[in-house]
């Protein structure tokens, strides 16, 4: 008998008992759309920060003083990490052909007063690369203007929020804020950008670097963002950066550069393995399911006694009987798992429409680990009764009604 | 019965020739079911031998005699048998399925069987919107749509009322006359006594082992004897 005859007999038999075979299937159903739900929700969440990465710039490489391999170390050699200086930062994008830009950074917290009203927020000091390297944008007015980084005007440009805070109403273009002894003019507002991986981009004031370092009298940067011509040339460029920057260390490498990839690639992978994890879980539910496929099928076999020995009885061999069976276990089983990926793509398409920032889609490992799993369950747990059945000895099987 | 073990079947040496009419008869517990099993192939004698076509059953892989009682041996039953979820032509087609037969052709051949049955207007029919005699029917035409040699009544008519039951007994002989061997077991002593040949059982052993008038070719055989016509189903037992 060939799998078309198996599967038919198999389905006349599923049909016989419409209501039991119906809560068999959603059992599967249920299991495998949980296995692709979940495993959508994870991969949503890892697009969506691989996205919120991306809109950070993929080329973005970060330069930070000091080297964390070698840090505890660092004092009993007695190379204390030096400074990036903005000659550091200038020295790259002068130097490397592979650095399209390089925007020093400072950071700073301080009191920035309008009239009489005062609040105190972060201090950022750049220069005019900082809009493109951080893919900022303008509201109003421009950004810091492209100028020698090292004269740096008393101009600055705000967040949303601080505007929002100091001048309320009031254009804020034009007029004048303090910052200690100093003041600034502003000549920008920055559109939202809102929380940007842990720094609240709204609320805060950006000044030129320079102006910066003197406002709290400091020498050294915070940060280099180098934005690097291609993607392609992330690690050499990495390389170009680490070697210029020993070499006017005194050959001392006393900096970390991060990539943004490598920042992106670790995200990456937590979040695959948060997916996988809610995939395991909700595989769980497929192998109960699994359990009731064999509960029905062991109902199926014992309710079928005297059938199985009338097909005994018309010559059925005992691998033909134990086909017969398994095949209505997996055709259970695969009819429940094509029932569940139907739910689970509606439910996943469902949650991306409600949740459009969230782009929720199950991984297709997963759509095809689901299937396989329900059938290979329905398999696995239709063995038992289906060598049940075919073990049953005729004379007794034909004389029980 | 301080023993152990007990035997359905004792000192039993018989030989059925092919083409043979023989009624079992006996009371309850008296080895008939026991003797329908092994002459089924559907049980091996616990010691003797069963000799069919020449070959010994008892010596037979499952698989083997999953093979003999799908070629050479049709059953009808007394509660039918039939799967009631399938159609008359779907039961029909179950052993040419088990013998894998392409599937226009079990067509063919189920409906030819069900048509000389008498039942050509039933193919779609589900068996409980049949009668007893017409679902008898079915199962007779299930039990020979293999060809087989030898065909097998349990209580053919014990769920029939007696016209049906009449009926059926005409199809079963009107086989026979055309070589089929068949082997009746009932308790009805009307069926009992059409048969050409008649064998009582007592205690599972052979009480009568009788020809009805005008038969030929039937013997009963003492232990040690040996039937002569081959090839026949042909049992040869001790215990």
């Amino acid at each position: 008998m060939g799998p078309a005859d198996l599967l038919q007999y198999a389905a006349s038999a599923l049909r016989g008992h419409r209501l039991r075979t119906g809560l068999t299937l959603l059992g599967t159903a249920v299991g495998v759309t949980a296995v692709i739900l979940l495993t959508a929700l994870g991969e949503g969440a890892r697009r969506y920060v691989t996205q919120e990465f991306a809109s950070l710039g993929t080329n973005l490489l970060i330069v930070l003083p000091g080297k964390t391999e070698t840090s505890g170390m660092t004092p009993f050699m007695g190379t204390a990490p030096r400074d990036l200086t903005l000659e550091d930062a200038e020295a790259l994008l002068r130097t490397l052909p592979r650095v399209r830009r390089a925007a020093p950074l400072t950071m700073g917290q301080a009191a920035v007063r309008y009239l009489d009203r005062e609040r105190k927020t972060n201090v950022i000091g750049s220069t005019a690369d900082l809009l493109p390297v951080r893919r900022l944008s303008i509201a109003a007015g421009r950004f810091l203007p492209e100028a020698d980084s090292e004269r740096g005007g008393p101009v600055c440009v705000i967040g949303r929020t601080l505007q929002r805070e100091l001048f309320g109403a009031v254009n804020p273009l034009g007029q004048a804020v303090r910052i200690g002894e100093w003041r600034y003019r502003v000549i920008g507002v920055m559109a939202g950008k809102g929380e940007s991986l842990g720094m609240d981009m709204d609320d805060v004031i950006v000044v030129p670097v320079a102006s910066s370092m003197r406002l709290f009298n400091r020498t050294s940067l915070f940060r280099i963002l180098i934005e690097v011509s291609a993607h392609e040339q992330i690690p050499q460029a990495r390389r170009d950066v680490i070697d210029l920057l020993r070499q006017r260390h005194d050959g001392d490498e006393d900096v970390t550069v991060i990539t943004q990839d490598s920042v992106l690639s670790s995200f990456d992978r937590l979040l695959r393995a948060l997916t996988l994890a809610l995939g395991g879980i909700a595989a769980v539910s497929l192998a109960v399911a699994g359990l009731g496929v064999m509960n029905v099928m062991l109902v199926a076999v014992t309710e079928r006694t005297s059938e199985v020995g009338l097909l005994k009885a018309l010559g059925a061999s005992r691998r033909q009987i134990l086909g017969l069976f398994l095949a209505e276990a997996a055709l259970l089983s695969a009819a429940g798992g094509a029932l569940g990926l139907g739910a689970g793509y509606a439910a996943a398409g469902l949650l991306a429409r409600l949740y459009p920032a969230l782009p929720a889609a199950p991984p297709t490992w997963a759509v095809v680990a689901a299937v396989a799993l329900s059938v290979g369950v329905g398999l696995t747990f239709g063995v038992l009764p289906a060598r049940q059945a075919a073990r049953l000895d005729p004379v007794l099987a034909l004389g029980k009604r | 019965m301080g023993d152990a073990q007990v035997h359905a079947l004792r000192e039993m040496d018989l030989s059925i020739a092919s083409g043979e009419y023989l009624a079992i008869m006996g009371p309850s517990g008296s080895g008939k079911s026991t003797l329908l099993n092994i002459l089924g192939c559907l049980d091996r004698p616990s010691s003797g031998r069963y000799i069919l076509d020449g070959r010994d059953v008892g010596r037979l892989s499952d698989e083997e005699m999953a093979e003999v009682r799908l070629r050479k041996i049709g059953f009808v039953f007394q509660f039918f048998h039939l799967v009631p979820r399938l159609t008359a032509l779907a039961n029909v087609e179950l052993p040419m399925l088990f013998a894998g037969v392409p599937p226009r052709q079990r067509r063919e051949r189920a409906a030819a069987a069900l048509q000389a049955v008498g039942l050509s207007a039933r193919l779609s029919h589900h068996p409980p919107q049949l009668s007893g005699g017409e679902r008898q029917r079915v199962a007779v035409a299930r039990a020979t749509v293999m060809g087989p040699s030898l065909l097998l009544a349990d209580e053919p008519t014990g769920n029939l009322d007696r016209a049906s039951g009449r009926e059926v007994v005409g199809l079963l002989e009107s086989l026979n006359a055309r070589g089929l061997t068949l082997i009746v077991v009932t308790h009805d002593p009307e069926l009992g006594g059409r048969a050409r040949r008649l064998l009582r059982l007592v205690d599972g052993r052979v009480a009568e082992d009788r020809a009805a008038a005008g038969s030929s070719s039937v013997a009963a055989r003492t232990p040690g004897g040996r039937a002569a016509a081959d090839p026949a189903p042909d049992i040869i037992g001790g215990g």
